[in-house]
């Protein structure tokens, strides 16, 4: 059992880890608090913390000039949207993986590993062609297909964990009860992977509300999510840091949030179910 | 009602036979404990039995009908798990109704069902909580809950006392033999101890490599083993094993007797060895006999208050109606 | 181990995803291969209707011998191995700090973890903005504080400034793997080895160091994959100005700026060779563990 510990001991571990946490904070800190102050002050020299006017005036602009929440509104269908198709499309894949293997299930949940790992930039014009050629180039259709394809590996991989630490012998116990594939998966499966289809949802939002290579690439003014709006602030005219760090506050908000409820399943599934 | 027959039934894993072409009829309403070390293919033989795993060849005739491809649902069979398998998720009153829900029973039915088995399992207070509330026992009688209510030809219990501690065991093999009588439906039962298999069967299959060494009454089995290792396997303490010049007088190749059929003395036996451990129980006492120039070991079962120290000099008189005799092929002569 | 029934079954439950991403590898694999043997400028009037002209090895020997290749190469190893080398170290020391008793644990966890939500556009610009801004940065403002000269940082320190923002990004992932592993380490081992003797540098040497090998590989091999493609954070910040034209980023100016779709595309067969080089040692330790 664990020994106690010095309270100096404590006290010192706390002041450094403090520190350096919130070092680390600090950017995102910044930017929350220079988006309520105006423009003068975003730039004051020495630095604004706290004593400044607090305005929402950058967020009206924001939204006004851009239209932010017509951005705001692609990322949830894409992130949202991606990440729904692939869980429909995972779940049966990492239900037969996980409780029918057979001798080729490793090398297919490997093989579905290295798709992800193909560098995008090495199929950005095959995509790109497809793309214009099927009329899918900036919709939002378009882009929740090719985000549900990168993160599908992800998906089936998380799930697949999830699913291995159920037991086998509660299905068996179900077919035994005389339930069918479909009632085993819909009554007695899936009530149990709940906690674990969750915390897949989670982080697969959040890996596609980020994603800034296809966002970035594939749409122009219709289906660009917040990734895009933000790139458009990247050729600055004048004095625009609190206006920035406005839009810049909204598109993180939503997504931090969920990433702190998410943080402890991180982990698996960023390793692929190698560190628990 | 639930006579359940193998004929040439034939299991393998890729290339691997676990369980070469066999051939079992288990009776109605008779109690049968497979028996075998691990891996021996005993939950292999259970669960083509449930229809959990197909067989490779052969025929699997439940009541006269050809039951080889039925899906397990449709055999009228219920299983209980190692691991109780309960559903983590529902109610015990839910996971008891589970199989009658899947067979859309009609509710009332359902209800009066659960009412019947809580009680007779003593679960009635518990309905309402969730398996992870309750301690093995407890989920064990849900698993056979569950099983109950479903009235099936047979029952399949697949080494189900495996997870609880030893108090509760001795337990709930009274409970589940008591079932057993109540019920009088066939039941078959895995496991691996052979305590078990001798205090509940009416009928052992012993299992090997897959291979069926014997069946028979668990007397039958203690009386005439049909070779070595049913010999060994079946009995506690384990038979002793002597070969040699000892076994050329009974004309075998071994003789085996078991601990409980050797006489100890102070002076005058037919054998002598030397006292090493000795194990006090109370009402019996285990000696183990080394020099005995016969094997490494013997092992003795006298009564509780023959006293001998480590270190004593032993005299044993084996029972000469007692002596089993094994070929070189480990076939008993008889 | 299961029924034939139940085995059909699952192969018809694995087949969409397992055509869908087949598709997906396949079909602009092929592609890119294709362009990569062909002389393809859209803009100067080549289309797959009218045919491309064969041109064998050409682009892969163009693109190779041009005088952009060896830099973005350079590049590239700059960015993945500094920004390996500052996160792995730094989420050690991390790791170890935050497994210690403190007060507010919880909050420590979630400020450090947080740069990992944010969008690479935001930080790239964020930084770029309000910290590097050689005029107005808060970096600018700390530098005249201390009464310095403020740098030039995307212009004059733009590979260091790159590396500085991508390892921002990444090291609360670093951090929060080896903080799981290190909390999955056996308080009884380290129990053991103090009665044995050891002192806590020997024991974070022989035992912590070595317990947590895996997970840093594991940290290293997923961050290189990922880290061989950062693009936006150079897209928003430098657009691969001042020397900071990664291979991704050149392969991407090949094929979307100058529109040179054959040369791009033998970058990208070269690009998709490198990441398979990382990815088997990869895949060789997730499979591994797949065993277990």
């Amino acid at each position: 059992m664990a020994r106690a510990v010095t309270t100096q001991r404590k006290t010192l571990n706390t002041v450094i880890a403090w520190g350096i946490g919130l070092l680390i904070f600090f950017p995102i800190l910044w930017t929350i608090l220079t988006s309520f102050k105006t423009e003068g002050q975003a730039i004051a020299d020495p630095p604004l913390f706290l004593f400044f006017d607090w305005t929402l005036e950058n967020y009206a602009v924001v939204q006004e000039r851009s239209d932010y929440m017509r951005f705001l509104w692609n990322s949830v269908i894409i992130a949202g949207g991606s990440t729904l198709l692939g869980i429909i499309i995972a779940v049966p894949a990492a239900w037969s993986m996980a409780f029918v293997p057979s001798k080729r299930t490793k090398d297919i949940l490997l093989w579905m590993l290295s798709t992800k790992m193909l560098p995008a930039v090495g199929v950005l014009y095959p995509i790109y062609l497809l793309f214009i050629s099927l009329g899918l180039l900036d919709t939002r259709i378009g882009l929740t297909i090719v985000l549900m394809l990168i993160n599908l590996p992800i998906i089936v991989w998380m799930l697949y964990t999830y699913f291995k630490e159920i037991p086998g012998e509660i299905l068996e116990a179900a077919r035994m009860d005389g339930a069918s594939l479909k009632e085993e998966i819909l009554y007695v499966l899936t009530p149990m992977a709940i906690p674990g289809i969750a915390s897949t949802v989670l982080l697969n939002i959040i890996l596609a509300w980020n994603e800034a290579f296809w966002t970035l690439n594939l749409t122009a003014a219709n289906a660009a999510p917040l990734t895009a709006f933000i790139a458009s602030y990247s050729s600055p005219e004048g004095l625009f840091f609190a206006k920035l760090s406005a839009a810049s506050t909204m598109a993180i908000a939503p997504i931090l949030i969920l990433g702190w409820f998410s943080q402890k399943q991180l982990v698996r599934g960023l390793t692929f179910g190698a560190v628990k | 009602m639930g006579q359940i027959t193998l004929q040439q039934v034939q299991k393998s894993f890729g290339d691997t036979e676990v369980i070469p072409p066999l051939d079992l009829t288990i009776e109605d309403g008779e109690f049968v404990v497979f028996v075998g070390p691990s891996g021996c293919g005993k939950s292999t033989l259970l669960r083509l039995i449930a229809g959990l795993e197909d067989v490779t060849a052969g025929t699997i005739l439940i009541d006269g009908k050809d039951a080889t491809n039925i899906p397990p649902a449709k055999r009228g069979l219920a299983m209980v798990f190692q691991s109780y398998a309960l559903y983590p998720h529902m109610s015990v009153r839910k996971n008891i109704a589970f199989p009658m829900r899947m067979a859309k029973l009609d509710k009332a039915e359902q209800d009066r069902r659960i009412e019947q088995a809580a009680a007779a399992l003593n679960l009635t207070d518990y309905l309402d909580r969730r398996p992870g509330q309750l301690s093995g026992g407890q989920r064990q009688r849900v698993a056979i809950g569950r099983a109950i209510v479903r009235e099936p030809e047979a029952f399949l219990f697949d080494e189900p006392l495996s997870n609880l501690d030893a108090a509760l065991r001795v337990g709930m093999r009274l409970e589940i033999s008591e079932l057993h009588n109540r019920l009088a439906t066939t039941m078959i039962y895995v496991t691996h101890d052979q305590v078990e298999a001798m205090t509940m069967a009416d009928k052992i299959v012993v299992l090997q490599s897959g291979i069926i060494e014997q069946v028979g009454s668990p007397l039958e089995l203690y009386k005439t083993p049909r070779n070595r290792f049913v010999a060994g396997f079946i009995g506690s303490p384990k038979m002793n094993f002597v070969e040699g010049d000892e076994a050329v007088k009974h004309d075998a190749h071994a003789i085996g007797i078991r601990p409980e059929h050797i006489d100890v003395s102070p002076k005058g036996g037919t054998w002598s060895g030397t006292v090493g451990v000795a194990e006090h129980l109370g009402s019996d006492t285990f000696f183990h006999i080394h020099e005995t120039g016969l094997a490494e070991t013997l092992t003795v079962r006298a009564p509780g208050d023959v006293q001998f120290k480590h270190g004593d000099t032993i005299h044993l008189t084996p029972r000469a109606d007692q002596i089993h005799r094994f070929d070189a092929s480990g076939l008993r002569i008889s | 181990m299961a029924t034939q029934q139940s085995r059909s079954a699952a192969r018809l439950m694995m087949a969409p995803a397992v055509v869908l991403l087949l598709g997906w590898m396949l079909v602009p694999l092929i592609m890119t291969l294709y362009f990569s043997f062909k002389k393809y400028l859209p803009l100067r009037g080549d289309s797959l209707e009218n045919g491309l002209q064969w041109v064998g090895f050409q682009n892969y020997i163009r693109f190779v011998s041009s005088s952009s290749f060896w830099p973005s190469v350079q590049t590239t190893l700059i960015i993945v191995g500094g920004v390996l080398v500052i996160t792995v170290v730094l989420g050690v020391l991390l790791a170890l700090l935050l497994d210690q008793p403190m007060w507010g644990q919880g909050v420590v966890r979630i400020l450090v973890i947080a740069p990992f939500f944010v969008m690479p556009t935001v930080s790239g610009l964020v930084w770029k903005n309000m910290f590097m801004d050689p005029i107005n940065g808060i970096l600018a403002h700390t530098w005249r504080f201390f009464g310095a000269e403020p740098l030039q940082w995307l212009s004059q320190h733009s590979l260091e400034s790159i590396v500085l923002i991508v390892s921002w990004q990444w090291l609360p992932f670093a951090t929060l793997i080896l903080l799981t592993a290190i909390q999955s380490l056996d308080s009884e081992q380290l129990e053991a080895a103090e009665m044995d003797g050891a002192s806590s540098l020997k024991r974070f040497w022989f035992i912590i160091l070595p317990h947590l090998s895996r997970a840093i590989t594991i940290v290293i091999l997923i961050q290189t994959i990922f880290l061989l493609s950062v693009f936006a954070e150079i897209f928003v910040t430098t657009a691969g100005a001042f020397g900071t034209k990664t291979l991704t980023y050149l392969i991407f100016q090949r094929v979307l700026e100058s529109q040179n779709v054959g040369l791009g595309s033998a970058g990208g067969v070269y690009a998709i060779i490198l990441a398979n080089i990382v990815a088997i040692f990869l895949m060789r330790i997730v499979g591994k563990n797949l065993d277990a």
